[in-house]
């Protein structure tokens, strides 16, 4: 079968775990897996797997624009910042990983459809990915909510130096991308690293407050509905208990179980993201290749 | 002259012990009283930091913004400090709007293996011509070798001085001489502590830290804070004078604010309960006491035995989500052959 090429650009954590999942994709194959350490265990997998790989960051896809069609950015907020001109002259539909907000922020689950039709769109963050479909569920079944409140906690180690480097943007981001998709300004993200070893399971709490009464049974049947929408793309995405409604808020527990693609299962939050990448990619793969949708994988 | 700098946590620990619900009258009242005080600085606000008023951790009775402009105020000798720790708050939505009310000085908080989320945080503080502080938390859950690591870290960023938090009041007398030595004679920049009394150390503990090279100190009056609350300044002041170190602090002055209006914001006594002694035990993070109690509660649970779990599993803080999680699972169990053997965790 014939499949799209994709370019990516950043060998870090978040790169090498998109790489493992392209090269099992059946439209999808990685033309190019470019950064700018020389050292990174990324690179050195990439290689193994025989993969096309560059420590000239962009400039590999600069100079050989053919080897992609798709390009993701797992780099930085401000490095995509320079990154993202470059793709668009290029004609590059981007995927961008990290915080920079270039091009519209997309959650498939939510807004898929809307974004493939763009050159550049963005991923929001891992937390985001993961607590956003759960807000918009709430939000759709429950209109007079009033504050959103989402807490990701994601283990230390399966956090890099670019999302150490970028956790500012990654916490505002996630903030703002809340109240873009429910339509409710009051929001707040937080963002928990924690250090406990053995790891713990990228774990997300998601709030919801209202003056109103908690319509319970169908907010909990509303959510139990996303999440199964979520693991088409995420298999590893479940609640970790029953939403409830107690002293005034509504709470909602969910968890991420990686694949163990690069790093092991607790990183959830490199799934998450990953996932919801590559689902955009094969879905726009699909439709470049003719193909009907659900065959990618 | 000093060179001892004294840091003032009482309206920002103290917001834990009454649940955030700090007055515009009490805030107002403190500053004005302490500020010829000869304390540092005043660090005002949530008992989180910055941002940091939420469902999660506990909402403020006021904004952040109304709470350091009252401060700021009244504070004309002594520098107006916020805390905060990255993924509460951010620089857009917090910190900068602090900066533009008139704070002078900024603590970037992080739990102590995590230095590095600090570096966006207190580049931009030095950058806005603020002083900035790294602040390292529950430190006993690390080495000293890997604190010095990590202090380094917050040192290249422009930090000005490591604090070094006994978050859960877990130091021993020991440990205390030996981070402080340690971390003061590899640091260019000061060195400072911020004590718990959860094992009755609070003031000897930073006494111990003065003795061993620390010149910051990071207390409360009358110890209001969380948990078994802090090194109670004004004590800590009249035991420096008795061994003849110069604080340039008033202790008078610290004693009649102590009395005056510190005891009249707390609403329970600063007491060691065995609910503070079990989390400096287990290793925990005081402010989750209030959260254990609740779900011990709510699911018929022992406190102790929540504080020995969420021990086991390093919970920090931020993570109280977990207590309600923990708690359950302890409910659910039921079976009264698996008692936790404390032992395990020391």
């Amino acid at each position: 079968m014939n499949k799209i090429k994709v370019g990516i650009i950043g060998t870090g954590n978040i790169g090498t775990d998109l790489l493992v999942k392209v090269q099992r994709s059946k439209v999808l194959e990685c033309g190019m897996f470019a950064g700018r350490n020389p050292d990174s265990e990324g690179v050195k997998r990439a290689e193994a797997m025989g993969v096309r790989t560059s420590t000239e960051s962009i400039r590999a896809i600069d100079a050989d624009p053919n080897c992609c069609d798709i390009v993701f950015d797992a780099t930085s907020a401000k490095i995509h910042l320079m990154h993202a001109p470059i793709l668009k002259k290029l004609g590059k539909f981007t995927i961008d990983l990290t915080p920079a907000q270039v091009g519209k922020m997309c959650v498939p689950v939510i807004n898929l459809e809307e974004c493939l039709k763009l050159d550049n769109v963005n991923l929001v963050t891992c937390g985001g990915q993961a607590t956003i479909p759960i807000a918009y569920a709430i939000k759709q079944v429950q209109p007079d909510v009033e504050y959103i409140e989402i807490v990701a906690s994601i283990s230390s180690k399966s956090a890099g130096p670019g999302t150490r480097v970028n956790v500012d943007e990654f916490t505002q981001t996630t903030r703002e991308a809340l109240s873009h998709f429910t339509g409710v300004p009051n929001t707040k993200a937080i963002i928990i690293l924690n250090p406990a070893d053995p790891p713990v399971i990228m774990r997300n709490t998601i709030y919801a407050r209202t003056s109103g009464t908690f319509k319970e049974a169908e907010l909990i049947a509303a959510i139990h509905a996303m999440v199964k929408k979520i693991q088409a793309y995420v298999p590893g995405y479940r609640l970790v208990q029953e939403p409830v409604a107690e002293s005034g808020r509504f709470t909602t527990m969910i968890e991420v179980v990686g694949l163990g693609d690069y790093l092991p299962a607790y990183s959830g939050n490199l799934d998450i993201i990953t996932c919801a990448a590559l689902n955009i990619a094969e879905v726009y793969a699909q439709r470049k290749l003719g193909l009907k949708e659900g065959s990618a994988s | 002259m000093s060179n001892l700098l004294f840091f003032d946590s009482t309206l920002r620990d103290g917001s834990h012990a009454i649940a955030h619900q700090l007055t515009e009258e009490q805030i107002s009242a403190y500053c004005k009283q302490i500020d010829d005080a000869g304390l540092h600085t005043v660090i005002v606000g949530h008992g989180n930091g910055l941002g940091a008023s939420s469902l999660q951790v506990g909402l403020s009775k006021l904004t952040d913004e109304v709470m350091l402009s009252t401060a700021r105020r009244e504070l004309k000798k002594t520098k107006l400090g916020v805390f905060l720790i990255p993924g509460f708050g951010t620089i857009k939505d917090n910190l900068a709007r602090a900066l533009d009310l008139g704070v002078d000085l900024v603590c970037v908080g992080v739990h102590c293996t995590e230095a590095d989320v600090t570096q966006q945080h207190i580049e931009y503080v030095r950058k806005q011509g603020k002083d900035a502080y790294g602040i390292l938390m529950m430190y006993h859950m690390t080495t000293t070798e890997r604190l010095l690591l990590e202090a380094q870290k917050m040192q290249s960023y422009g930090a000005m001085g490591i604090v070094i938090m006994d978050s859960a009041g877990a130091s021993t007398p020991d440990l205390v001489t030996k981070t402080m030595s340690h971390l003061s004679s590899n640091l260019n920049i000061r060195v400072g502590f911020h004590a718990h009394n959860n094992l009755g150390l609070g003031v000897s503990n930073s006494l111990l830290a003065l003795q061993s090279g620390a010149t910051i100190i990071d207390g409360t009056l009358r110890g209001f804070g969380a948990g078994a609350g802090n090194c109670q300044l004004e004590v800590l002041a009249g035991l420096l004078q008795k061994v003849g170190m110069e604080t340039g602090l008033d202790l008078y002055r610290l004693m009649d604010v102590s009395e005056d209006i510190v005891a009249k914001l707390m609403t329970k006594p600063q007491e060691i309960t065995s609910i503070s002694l079990i989390s400096g035990l287990a290793g925990v993070f005081s402010a989750f006491a209030t959260h254990v109690k609740k779900a011990s509660v709510r699911f018929g649970v022992d406190p102790r035995d929540i504080f020995i779990e969420l021990g086991k599993r390093k919970i920090v803080g931020g993570q109280e989500d977990f207590i309600v999680d923990v708690a359950m699972n302890l409910a659910q169990q039921n079976k009264p052959e698996d008692v936790y053997e404390l032992e395990s965790l020391l």
